[in-house]
C-alpha cells in the first residue's frame, strides 16, 4: 500500500468536496430556482466535464496554466509558484472536473422544494438567509450529502486529468489511482489489488450511503 | 386615502394583466372572484410582495408597502402578511407547532412557545402540536396553515382558495370556523376563490375580476341582484339574460318589449324610449305556476310557456321553460324538489311564469 499516495488522494478529495460544497449550494440553487437568462449554456458548461475525455480537459487546463497564459501568470504573480505539476494545480482542475457532481444533486433537491414553501418562508417573516438556513437547506440536505459524497468519491477515482495535469510526482501529485497504474505496470499485482480493493470499498460505501439517505428522506412521505 | 385597512392601486408592468384599485377595511372580508387567469392569485402575490412587476401604491394599516413613485417596495418579510396558500405550503420537515414558531421570529424567544400553543388551541388543534404535516388530515393542515398565517400577527390576511383542497364536509366546517374566527380578527382579509357560494357566504364585499381588471365590487346581495354588466352576470353564472326595447318610461319603472311580450321592470335610472337594453331575470325574480291552479292576486309580468326540461338534482330541480311568444328564448332556473312533487310538474306541460318587476334588472 502506497500510504503517501493514499494521503494525497484523501487530501485532494477532501479539499475538492469542501471547496465545491458552497459552490454547489449557490449555483445549484440558482439553477433550480431562478430564471437565469443563459441557463442552457451554463448547464451545458457544468455538464461538460462529465462527457469530455479527461485528456481534453487536462489539455486545455495545461494550456490555461502555462506560465505565459493569463491564469498561469497571475497565479505565479500571486504565489510565486507554478500551477503545472503541483498539488494546487491538481486541486484546481479537480474542482472543475467535479462541478457536475457537486451541482447536479443539489440542483435537483432544490428544484424538488415546492415553490410555495419557499414563498411561505419569506411571508412568515424570514429573510433570505433565515429561509435558506431554516427551511431550504433542511429540505435539500439529502442532495447536499449526495453532492459531497459523490464529489469525494469521484475525486478519489480521478485518473486521466490527474495524470495530465499533475504528472506523477511522488509526495506531490501521485494519487492512489495513479499508484495503482504504476504497480500494474510494474506487475506488482498484489499491491495494485490491495489499493484497488480500498478504492472499491470506499466508492461502494459512499454510494450506498447516498442511496440509503435519499430513500429514507423520500420514505418520510413529504407533503 | 384611508390610513387604516388596505388601500391599493396597481398596474402591472410585467406580462400578467393587472390594473385595479381596491380597498378593504379592518375586519372586513373582501372576496376576489373571477375565472382562472383573471389575476386573482397575482393580485394576492403582489400584496404579499412575492410578485413585484407592478407600479402603484399599496398601503396597509397606516404603513406604505409599495409606492413606485417614491421607490418604496417592501420585501415579503417586511410586510407583515399572513398568507394561507392553496396547498397550504406547510414546512414539511417541521411539526405543526414548529411551523407556527417559525412565523414568530418577530417575538422575543421566551414568548413564542406559549403564544404558539395558544394559537393551536384557537384553531382547535390542541394535542396535535408534534405531528408532522404529512401526519395531519387535509382539514388539520388547513388549520395549521391558518394558524401559521396568524402567528406572525399580520396587518393583512390573505387566503388563496383556502378550502379547495379538502372534501365537501370539511370545507363547510372550515368555512364556519373562519366565519367565527374572523370576529376576533381586526385586520383586512382578502379571500381568493373561484367558488361563488364561498364568496357569498363569507365575504362582506365581492370584487369581480376579469383580465386583471375590476368589473364590479359590491356586497353579495347587491352583486347578485344588480350586476353592473352582462359580463359580470355571466361570470357569476347567472342565466336568463335577454335583450329588449324600451317602450315606456315611467318615474320608477320601464316597460320593455321582449320579443313581443311586455315586461315591466322597476328601475329608477333613466332610459330613452326605443333604446335597446339588456335585462336579466335573476333566480329570485321568477315564480312558476300551473295555469290550472292559479294563485290569488295579480300576477306580475305573466309569461305563458311550456316546461321543456326538468332535471332532478338532489333537493332541487333544474327547470327550463320555453315561452310561447319566443320559443328560442328559454328561461332556466331551479325550484325545490318538494314543489315539483306537490305540483306534479312534468316535462311537456303548460306552465305560467311570473317575473317580479322589483327583482328584474336592466343593465
Amino acid at each position: 500500500m502506497d500510504w503517501q499516495a493514499l494521503q494525497i488522494s484523501l487530501k485532494l478529495a477532501f479539499w475538492t468536496s469542501v471547496l465545491l460544497f458552497p459552490v454547489g449550494i449557490f449555483v445549484g440553487r440558482a439553477l433550480a430556482v431562478r430564471q437565469l437568462p443563459f441557463r442552457p449554456l451554463i448547464q451545458s458548461l457544468i455538464f461538460l466535464p462529465l462527457v469530455l475525455p479527461p485528456t481534453v480537459l487536462g489539455y486545455y487546463f495545461l494550456v490555461a496554466i502555462a506560465p505565459d497564459a493569463a491564469l498561469g501568470s497571475s497565479w505565479q504573480w500571486l504565489t510565486g509558484r507554478q500551477l503545472a505539476f503541483t498539488f494546487e494545480g491538481l486541486l484546481l482542475v479537480s474542482l472543475i472536473a467535479n462541478l457536475p457532481f457537486a451541482i447536479q444533486p443539489v440542483q435537483n433537491s432544490f428544484a424538488a422544494i415546492d415553490a410555495d414553501v419557499r414563498d411561505a418562508a419569506r411571508v412568515c417573516g424570514l429573510n433570505f438567509w433565515q429561509a435558506l438556513w431554516r427551511v431550504e437547506l433542511p429540505l435539500a440536505w439529502p442532495g447536499l450529502l449526495s453532492a459531497f459524497l459523490l464529489t469525494f468519491t469521484h475525486t478519489l477515482g480521478e485518473f486521466g486529468v490527474v495524470l495530465m495535469v499533475g504528472g506523477n510526482l511522488e509526495g506531490e501529485t501521485r494519487t492512489l489511482s495513479i499508484a495503482i497504474y504504476d504497480e500494474v505496470q510494474a506487475l506488482n499485482m498484489t499491491a495494485a489489488g490491495q489499493m484497488s480493493l480500498l478504492l472499491l470499498t470506499l466508492a461502494f460505501v459512499s454510494l450506498l450511503l447516498v442511496q440509503w439517505k435519499t430513500l429514507r428522506h423520500l420514505d418520510k412521505g413529504r407533503v | 386615502m384611508n390610513p387604516q385597512g388596505l388601500d391599493l392601486q396597481l398596474r402591472s408592468t410585467g406580462q400578467i394583466n393587472l390594473e385595479l384599485a381596491l380597498n378593504c377595511a379592518p375586519g372586513e372580508i373582501v372576496a376576489l372572484i373571477g375565472p382562472s387567469g383573471s389575476g386573482k392569485t397575482t393580485l394576492l402575490r403582489t400584496l404579499a410582495g412575492l410578485y413585484q412587476d407592478v407600479d402603484g401604491v399599496i398601503s396597509c394599516q397606516g404603513k406604505v408597502w409599495l409606492n413606485s413613485q417614491r421607490r418604496i417596495c417592501l420585501k415579503p418579510e417586511q410586510r407583515k402578511v399572513g398568507l394561507v396558500f392553496q396547498q397550504y405550503a406547510l414546512f414539511p420537515h417541521l411539526n405543526a407547532l414548529e411551523n407556527l414558531l417559525l412565523a414568530m421570529t418577530h417575538l422575543p424567544k421566551p414568548d413564542r412557545q406559549s403564544k404558539a400553543l395558544a394559537m393551536m388551541e384557537r384553531v382547535n388543534l390542541a394535542g396535535l402540536e408534534n405531528r408532522l404535516p404529512h401526519e395531519l388530515s387535509g382539514g388539520q393542515r388547513q388549520r395549521v396553515a391558518l394558524a401559521r398565517a396568524l402567528s406572525s400577527e399580520p396587518d393583512l390576511l390573505l387566503l388563496d382558495e383556502p378550502f379547495s383542497a379538502v372534501d365537501q364536509v370539511t370545507r363547510f366546517r372550515l368555512r364556519r370556523e373562519l366565519a367565527r374566527l374572523r370576529k376576533q380578527i381586526d385586520i383586512p382579509i382578502i379571500l381568493v376563490t373561484h367558488d361563488l357560494d364561498e364568496a357569498l357566504q363569507l365575504a362582506d364585499r365581492i370584487c369581480v375580476l376579469h383580465h386583471g381588471q375590476r368589473l364590479q365590487m359590491a356586497s353579495p346581495t347587491e352583486l347578485m341582484q344588480r350586476p353592473v354588466s352582462p359580463d359580470v352576470a355571466r361570470l357569476l353564472g347567472l342565466q336568463n339574460i335577454f335583450s329588449g326595447r324600451v317602450m315606456e318610461v315611467e318615474q320608477d319603472s320601464l316597460l320593455v318589449d321582449w320579443d313581443g311580450c311586455s315586461i315591466r321592470i322597476a328601475q329608477s335610472t333613466s332610459y330613452q324610449l326605443g333604446q335597446e337594453v339588456t335585462w336579466i331575470a335573476p333566480p329570485q325574480s321568477i315564480l312558476l305556476q300551473r295555469p290550472d291552479r292559479p294563485v290569488t292576486g295579480d300576477s306580475e309580468n305573466p309569461v305563458a310557456g311550456t316546461l321543456t326540461e326538468l332535471v332532478v338534482m338532489g333537493p332541487h330541480a333544474s327547470v327550463r321553460v320555453t315561452p310561447n311568444h319566443a320559443p328560442e328564448l328559454p328561461l332556466s332556473f331551479f325550484i325545490p324538489l318538494h314543489y315539483v312533487e306537490r305540483q306534479q310538474l312534468h316535462e311537456g306541460m303548460a306552465v305560467s311564469l311570473s317575473l317580479k318587476a322589483h327583482s328584474l334588472h336592466v343593465f
